[in-house]
């Protein structure tokens, strides 16, 4: 019988490791067969996914209450937030695809923070949230389907269309975009999720 | 570690996708028999390979094959201006940059919504095929390939996005109105499809046929 507590697969090529018994912190292990990552490890994980999370929800409001662009053609003007957006999708019938934008570009980055702060603040106070284990694979499940740094090239694809058209003019939630994407992925490069896992052994 | 090359499965263990957990797979687990293990720590099912992977990933990538013709066939916008209105597939769009010397457009367009998904179906046909084949080339370089398909396919979401930020904010009722067309609808679906079916493929069906003469 093999003691499986100190080993793991590689997801990508089912070879088994064994999990050294000190890892150091910000280090990056992965699978000697095919190179994929097995694990990174995070030093205060907890504090800087909190810390990243709060500023994100600042982002996305403002990101979300100011509109992005505004657009100007012979003294008439309109802006678009991105609700606006949808709203014009589904106004025009195409519910499906405003469907699919309000899925990848709201709820789903949205759920996603709000779903960190309800695991990682209790976390930091030393309590356990309630159904850890599953609000946590629910959280690692939603992540292929956000999607707001592709929608930032959408934008800017989007201007250099209209710029010879009209004047076009930038606004504030433009640049909060930008930002709430470096947050973003910085949040998820310092989810340490073995931290998360341990956390759920340790309740058991 | 120089010992011989054990996987999981090989030790008789499953390894849950979400928290990484090894289990021992019940004793005498067939693979006919579907009596589902979850997950002691996390509660996810368990299973030695993702279920159906083949037959799943065949599935959709077809759909997004079926799905790829009509979203170029149709517009994806429809401009109205001063009366007239003008429709523009994926092509006519990229095309119209190109000529007009637009061409960072262009080829933006061009890379998001048919470089990307083409590329991304190729790939997979070749893995899904290559596995079935039991193809024991390369399976690095096939597992590479694999993680290109799963980072790439977001991408293409940029011409629906485009969409929908010109039907936004282009809205001057008779001076100038873009309205979204029914090819978008078709191309966000490819998107959405390959996306799922990188996700069903199981990379690790390409290295259980090295396996199989390696170590056997």
């Amino acid at each position: 019988m093999i003691d499986t507590s100190n080993l793991i697969a590689c997801h990508e090529c089912d070879l088994l490791h064994r999990i050294p018994a000190q890892e150091g912190l910000h280090c990056v292990s992965r699978c000697r067969r095919c190179n994929a990552m097995l694990h990174r490890g995070v030093e205060n994980s907890i504090d800087r996914t909190l810390a990243l999370t709060f500023a994100g929800l600042i982002l996305f409001v403002v990101a979300n209450y100011f509109p992005f662009l505004a657009f100007k053609l012979q003294g008439q003007e309109t802006q678009t937030t991105l609700i606006s957006g949808v709203i014009g999708l589904h106004d025009e019938g195409k519910w499906e695809i405003a469907l699919l934008v309000l899925l990848t570009t709201i709820v789903v980055p949205l759920t996603q923070l709000l779903l960190q702060l309800y695991i990682f603040l209790p976390l930091k106070l030393n309590r356990t949230p309630w159904f850890l284990a599953k609000v946590f694979r629910f959280a690692g499940k939603l992540s292929p389907w956000s999607m707001m740094e592709v929608f930032l090239i959408g934008i800017l694809v989007a201007i250099v269309k209209l710029v010879g058209m009209a004047q076009i003019i930038p606004g504030v939630a433009l640049w909060s975009f930008a930002l709430l994407i470096v947050v973003l992925a910085a949040a998820s490069a310092n989810m340490d999720s073995r931290v998360v896992w341990d956390r759920v052994e340790y309740q058991r | 570690m120089t010992d011989a090359l054990l996987t999981a499965e090989d030790a008789g263990l499953l390894s849950c996708h979400s928290c990484s957990l090894l289990t021992r797979a019940k004793s005498g687990a067939d693979p006919g028999a579907h009596e589902e293990q979850h997950c002691p720590r996390c509660g996810s099912a368990l299973h030695m390979r993702k279920p159906d992977s083949l037959t799943r990933t065949w599935a959709l990538v077809i759909a997004a094959f079926l799905c790829y013709i009509p979203a170029n066939l149709l517009p994806m916008t429809v401009v109205t201006s001063l009366g007239k209105v003008q429709s523009d597939t994926i092509m006519s769009g990229v095309i119209y940059f190109l000529q007009h010397g637009e061409w960072p457009i262009g080829l933006v367009i061009l890379i998001a919504s048919v470089v990307v998904p083409l590329t991304k179906l190729f790939i997979l046909v070749y893995l899904l095929i290559s596995v079935q084949r039991k193809s024991q080339w390369r399976p690095l370089e096939r597992t590479r390939l694999y993680r290109v398909t799963e980072a790439i396919g977001r991408w293409s979401m940029t011409d629906i996005y485009v969409v929908t930020i010109l039907v936004a904010l282009v809205r001057l009722g008779n001076l100038a109105t873009i309205e979204a067309g029914i090819g978008a609808i078709f191309f966000g679906g490819v998107v959405v499809l390959t996306i799922i079916a990188a996700m069903t493929f199981d990379p690790r069906e390409i290295w259980d046929n090295m396996e199989s003469t390696n170590d056997r």
